[in-house]
């Protein structure tokens, strides 16, 4: 059986979400874990989904990386347990410092809600395995937030580790300006530690995972993990 | 002891805030703008006496919570 614990915060909005996207591909219900809590249970992998935790005050995700439950997610991260963060996730991932970088204020100043393509650029990882190399997948993007900053020496130790799981591009998989939504530098939209274990990214794969929302593009990240984890345990 | 916290953005960190504001001013027909850089400001009132102390305890809690170095600088000011 394999088992994903959700982390919800106050302000989460995409839990319920995840729990339904992740049930589906895993068959088995997921642990919702309350912010307040001190231990995740055994996971085979975490989620931190997306919404506005804590009223997005200060920074998005900067009250959220110091919670009770995220001692316990940063822990279980290092000693290897996968971690996604979507969208606000993401920005979480980033204040705990698990993931480098910021993400800053879109360029707009717009809050962007629409669909975006991305383009899978490492395949070799615990949530993109299921997507081809190179892959264009149509995904909703949702935030005020999503404009990846980090200094140069940081970008190219992501580049040459290979760890920018997915840019923005158009529809061809061309990864140019105009396909840029938010500003983010070399249209990075999701990255990955070292390891390829944890990622974090702005689109939300969850919206876009079953025909009955409109497409199945996201779903592969979800079926990614199972494999993942089945592959462990052969 | 009372302490005031500027944060800002670093400097090759670009401001879309910051030049939304340069713009508006712009259009509101103040001339000559330039550079305007968007940051906050924290206040808040320590136990603390001792200056070097307080200031050693405010310089964590920026590094812990406060700001985001990876985009922000910091400044510190005490105040009797």
């Amino acid at each position: 059986m394999i088992r994903a614990s959700v982390i919800v915060f106050p302000g989460s909005n995409c839990d319920r979400d995840v729990k339904v996207a992740t049930e589906a591909v895993t068959g088995s219900k997921a642990n919702m874990v309350w912010h307040g809590d001190s231990e995740v249970p055994k996971s085979d992998f975490i989620i931190l989904p997306g919404g506005f935790s804590y009223g997005d005050y200060l920074r998005c995700g900067a009250m959220a990386a110091h919670s009770p439950i995220m001692r316990d997610v940063i822990a279980k991260a290092h000693a290897g347990t996968p971690v996604i963060g979507i969208c606000n996730g993401f920005q979480i991932l980033l204040e705990t410092g698990l993931l480098p970088g910021a993400l800053m204020r879109n360029a707009s100043l717009l809050f962007i809600c629409r669909d975006v393509f991305i383009r899978c650029d490492n395949n070799r990882t615990f949530f993109t395995n299921c997507y081809r190399e190179k892959e264009v997948a149509r995904v909703p993007i949702a935030h005020h937030d999503g404009n990846y900053f980090a200094d140069k020496a940081t970008l190219d130790c992501l580049e040459t580790e290979n760890r920018v799981a997915f840019r923005y591009c158009d529809v061809g998989g061309e990864v140019t300006e105009a396909a840029n939504p938010n500003g983010s530098q070399r249209n990075i939209a999701g990255i990955t530690d070292p390891t390829g274990r944890i990622l974090g990214l702005m689109p939300h794969p969850e919206r876009l995972f079953e025909p009955a929302l409109g497409g199945t593009d996201g779903r592969r990240v979800f079926e990614s993990a199972v494999v993942s984890v089945m592959e462990a345990a052969a | 002891m009372k302490a005031l916290i500027k944060i800002t953005l670093k400097n090759g960190v670009l401001d879309p805030q910051g030049k939304a504001i340069e713009n508006a001013l712009g259009a509101l027909g103040f001339d000559g703008v330039s550079g305007v850089r968007q940051g906050k400001l924290i206040e808040l009132d320590l136990a603390a006496s001792d200056a070097p102390a307080a200031r050693a305890e405010v310089e964590r809690m920026c590094q812990n919570l406060l700001a985001n170095t990876v985009i922000e600088n910091y400044s510190i000011e005490l105040v009797n």
